[in-house]
């Protein structure tokens, strides 16, 4: 394959069968490998949308300031797209990630902010508002409300699934800002009738929910619930024992956001093959596990990694 | 009969503290009647004229019950109630 330049090699990844963790030959499951994008997540396709739409608004012109609040995938590609579009960026970030992040941010020459790690992203996203409203010269393009987000993988993501495998019948992705979520079921519900689409939400330890008035909660701006068929909320423990057993049996090293969605996805096709029902179930393969081997997440006992993982945003 | 539900760090002033509290109910609306019957003040902090706040998530089992029936969702012996404040998930 040839593109014209890095940024046009977004999307158009492969779709791979997982043979041994399918229970059968009715009910298959589905790798998307997002790792496969020039930044190695699923991020670069909102991140590019969501650049370009600014252009074509006139909001973003050479030399102008992107501020984004992230957990570090979405700042990545924005970073990379940044450098080459000759853009400055500011990533507000939890301290609580992961220092690779850090690390690949500051190589692609992003600036970063930290927010308290407590409240994870919903700090991150407050404090980036009170800086955008402090510098209004400032582009945020905010992935949890610009409906470019979702419009890339409307666009692009479920295009590809479709055309790949048309007789699909579920997506699993994980639930971040919605738009994987919300661009994909838009698209397959149009063209697939009875389509399910489903959420997997990483539920996280003590710390991140911890300070949080119930009414101070945050829910993504691009969240429609009527999208999705329905939503898990996935354990640190049942993640990272995911995405273990995708790698010992399948040999995908992914993030763990990913065993996080293979947990619902496999979830989906227990319930398939109770029912007697054919699946063809597809779920994202957010990143590669590269940036989260400092976590300890592949190493020792699954009790080891998972305290490990404790206060930290794992996806 | 009864069903284990999970109470997030900043509702368990209500619960003396408790991580996790039993309670009883043929539905998810039941249930948090009998909850705020053994821990009082706890009902308003879930609920409110419109039904499940919008900033607060219950799960069934690990299944968000906005998908299942809401309020009317039917729940049974053995079955684990999670209560969580909504927050931004997911690898972004």
């Amino acid at each position: 394959m040839r593109f014209d330049s890095l940024i046009d090699s977004v999307g158009r990844t492969p779709l791979v069968g997982l043979p041994r963790l399918s229970p059968s030959a009715e009910v298959r499951i589905w790798a998307k490998l997002e790792d496969r994008n020039p930044t190695g997540s699923i991020k670069d396709r909102p991140a590019l949308w969501m650049i370009e739409q600014a252009e074509k608004d006139g909001l973003l012109t050479p030399g102008c300031t992107i501020l984004e609040p992230t957990s570090g995938n979405t700042g990545i590609s924005l970073a990379m797209s940044a450098r080459l579009k000759g853009y400055h960026l500011i990533c507000v970030m939890p301290e609580n990630t992961s220092e690779e992040r850090r690390q690949l941010l500051r190589m692609w020459g992003a600036e970063i902010i930290s927010s308290p790690a407590a409240g994870g992203s919903n700090e991150a996203v407050r404090v980036a508002k009170g800086l955008a409203a402090e510098h209004p010269d400032w582009v945020m393009l905010y992935q949890y409300g610009n409906p470019a987000n979702w419009r890339s993988h409307y666009e692009s993501t479920g295009p590809e699934i479709l055309a790949d495998l048309p007789t699909v019948t579920h997506f699993v992705a994980g639930l971040g800002t919605t738009g994987t979520l919300m661009g994909v079921g838009r698209f397959l519900r149009e063209r697939v009738p009875g389509v399910k689409i489903v959420a997997a939400e990483p539920r996280y330890g003590e710390l991140v929910y911890g300070l949080r008035n119930v009414d101070e909660g945050f829910v993504p701006e691009l969240y429609d619930e009527s999208v999705l068929t329905t939503r898990y909320s996935v354990t640190s423990a049942d993640a990272l024992r995911r995405t273990r057993e995708l790698l010992a049996t399948e040999g995908i090293f992914a993030g763990i956001s990913t065993g996080c969605a293979l947990h619902a996805a496999l979830g989906m096709a227990r319930k398939a093959v109770e029912a007697g029902e054919r699946a063809d179930i597809v779920f994202v393969v957010a990143d590669g596990g590269w940036k989260y081997l400092s976590t300890g997440a592949y190493e020792g006992t699954l009790g080891e990694a998972e305290d490990r993982l404790e206060g930290q945003l794992w996806a | 009969m009864a069903i284990e539900v999970r109470i997030p760090t900043i509702l368990r002033n209500y619960t003396d503290g408790a991580k996790a509290v039993n309670a009883t109910g043929a539905t998810l609306e039941e249930l948090i009647g009998d909850l705020e019957a053994r821990h009082p003040g706890l009902r308003d902090r879930l609920v409110d004229a419109a039904g499940l706040r919008r900033f607060v998530n219950v799960y069934l089992n690990d299944e968000d019950v906005r998908f299942l029936g809401g309020l009317g969702t039917p729940v049974s012996d053995g079955d684990t109630v999670t209560v969580l404040p909504a927050v931004a998930g997911g690898a972004r």
